[in-house]
């Protein structure tokens, strides 16, 4: 009885979003659940029934595809850590100057480069720094300048420093100017200032901003599928490379197992930014 | 990556208090500038001239008739199209509940627009096609088989429908809710149901006109993340524009370049169109 008063009460008013929840129940929540049960799953010899287990996900834990998992994370936590500092110095720049027009300009720019990843994103690269890009040959640069770790972290600085423009600006902003004044009046150095004032402000968004293009980066694959003949193993192409039948016949179970541990390390991750979120909204105000 | 951030950051008139001469400022902007401009004018540069035959619009001239793209770039748009209407069609109804005596459900719609952003596309794709594996073993005897196959129909892969609307979820549920919070939802839809309008012209002549800009910016929104999405339709092995792009590339590198400058011009219309908008409004 109380259960079904209980439900009704729950239920009151839902009947408009059921065709949402719906289709979030089939288009999201079946590929969920199968990519999770197909983690557990150890498939037998064949003509035999698979057993659940954690095979897969210690096979996903161990060499070669470890080593996928953890230069991914290293490649993320780069371009996450550089492309911070450099958007908020660039940011900090930005915002200083006197120039109305000029910071207009480039926060509308970073709207757009924040957004443009994928595939043209490569592409640009390709033809500027490439092995026949048009600076590789014009200078001698000599090939495979952009295939490796380094270049591809470049490549990927470049959605990510517009970014954190973006998340750090509002931020910066928040810094009134009179709290400076007041350091400065007190008697405080501009280094004193910053240490004491301005990066305990800034340090929850810088932080959120940090884990934000961790996020990004370590998600990134449209682009790096699209540098075809780099060198870096990342983990979003070795899961593609199962997926498109590259490997061995019986390794894609592990692929899921990969992605249940790049969907763990991304929550993880979210936790970090979300309390942060919360805590930086307030210097929005 | 498809995702696609919201542009509105505040410009206050007041500047920030200068720190030191100004030198280090300069040297930022500086390297700054090279770093995004350089690569830009390079790629534009060498879509029109290369040494053979020095300057030439031919890449730009060749789009339209270079094989697939007719057919690849219908396909986004029919895909677009299909995703927006229904995101709307789904979210709306759900969001406008949630203001009318159902306001438990909001956690619910928060989480279900904040996971996609959380989950990697790739991780997503890995998901759905299990599922459809699974599913042709599964339903192999049972007459839902067809309906699993013409999901994946090539020529308008259902599936990636599906995909989309659920990828573009947090970007219209935001744009939407944003509108929502301006108009007085609750005081609307009592008048127009006091006098009497049925709830489809509640929806048509009364809620929707009021939202129009955050109906547009949802719309803009998603159609910009579907016509730049790789990894789901990639792997699946759709020839939508994006993957288009990365095979003509293999034969034609200058038409590749082209038309990356296209789409992110493309882009950038797209977003000056709803700043523009966003900001008459304000």
């Amino acid at each position: 009885m109380t259960e079904r008063k209980a439900r009704r009460t729950w239920g009151k008013g839902w009947g408009p979003a059921v065709p949402l929840l719906l289709v979030v129940a089939i288009a999201f929540g079946i590929p969920a659940v199968m990519l999770a049960a197909g983690a557990f799953t150890e498939k037998g010899a064949p003509g035999e029934p698979s057993s659940y287990g954690f095979a897969n996900l210690a096979a996903s834990l161990r060499e070669p595809y470890l080593g996928t998992l953890l230069s991914s994370v290293q490649l993320s936590a780069v371009v996450a850590v550089g492309g911070a500092l450099t958007g908020t110095f660039l940011a900090h720049a930005v915002l200083t100057s006197k120039s109305a027009m000029l910071r207009e300009a480039v926060l509308s720019v970073s709207g757009v480069l924040a957004n443009f990843g994928g595939v043209p994103l490569a592409f640009i690269w390709i033809a500027t720094l490439g092995n026949s890009g048009v600076v590789t040959v014009g200078l001698g640069l000599g090939s495979g300048l952009l295939y490796n770790f380094w270049g591809l972290a470049m490549v990927y600085l470049y959605f990510s420093i517009p970014l954190m423009v973006l998340v750090i600006a509002p931020a910066l902003e928040g810094l009134r100017p009179q709290w400076r004044e007041a350091a400065l009046n007190s008697g405080a150095t501009t280094w004193q200032f910053w240490r004491l004032v301005g990066i305990p402000v800034l340090a929850p968004a810088l932080l959120g901003g940090v884990v934000l293009l961790f996020g990004g980066a370590f998600a990134a694959y449209a682009t790096a599928a699209a540098m075809v003949g780099a060198s870096v193993p990342l983990v979003t192409l070795q899961i593609a490379d199962a997926l498109t039948g590259n490997v061995l016949v019986g390794f894609e179970n592990v692929a899921l197992a990969l992605s249940l541990d790049m969907i763990v390390i991304a929550l993880l991750v979210m936790a970090v930014y979300l309390p942060l979120q919360r805590r930086s909204s307030r210097w929005l105000r | 990556m498809a995702a696609v951030t919201p542009t509105a950051v505040p410009v206050t008139a007041a500047p920030l208090p200068v720190a030191g001469g100004g030198w280090g400022r300069r040297v930022v902007l500086l390297v700054a500038a090279v770093y995004f401009l350089v690569p830009m004018v390079i790629a534009a540069t060498f879509t029109v001239y290369n040494e053979a035959q020095g300057f030439s619009l031919g890449a730009y001239g060749r789009i339209l008739s270079a094989p697939g793209f007719v057919s690849s770039f219908l396909l986004s748009l029919a895909l677009a199209a299909a995703t927006i209407v229904i995101v709307l069609v789904l979210l709306l109804p759900a969001m406008l509940a949630v203001r009318l005596g159902a306001p438990g459900l909001r956690p619910v719609l928060e989480t279900i627009t904040t996971l996609p952003l959380i989950v990697p596309p790739i991780t997503y794709v890995v998901g759905i096609s299990t599922s459809l594996r699974e599913g042709a073993d599964a339903l192999a005897a049972t007459p839902f088989w067809q309906t699993l196959i013409s999901l994946q129909d090539e020529n308008f892969p259902f599936v990636l429908v599906l995909a989309y609307v659920v990828l573009a979820l947090p970007f219209a549920y935001r744009s939407l809710d944003a509108g929502l919070r301006a108009i007085d939802v609750v005081t609307l839809v009592e008048a127009a149901r006091n006098l009497g309008a049925s709830w489809p012209q509640v929806m048509l002549r009364v809620i929707m006109p009021n939202l129009r800009s955050s109906l547009a910016g949802a719309a803009f929104l998603t159609l910009a993340l579907v016509l730049g999405e790789y990894t789901v339709a990639a792997l699946l092995g759709y020839q939508t524009f994006p993957v288009w792009i990365v095979t003509i590339s293999g034969s034609d590198g200058q038409l590749s370049v082209a038309l990356s400058i296209l789409s992110l011009l493309l882009a950038w219309l797209l977003l000056l169109t709803l700043s523009r908008a966003g900001r008459k409004k304000s």
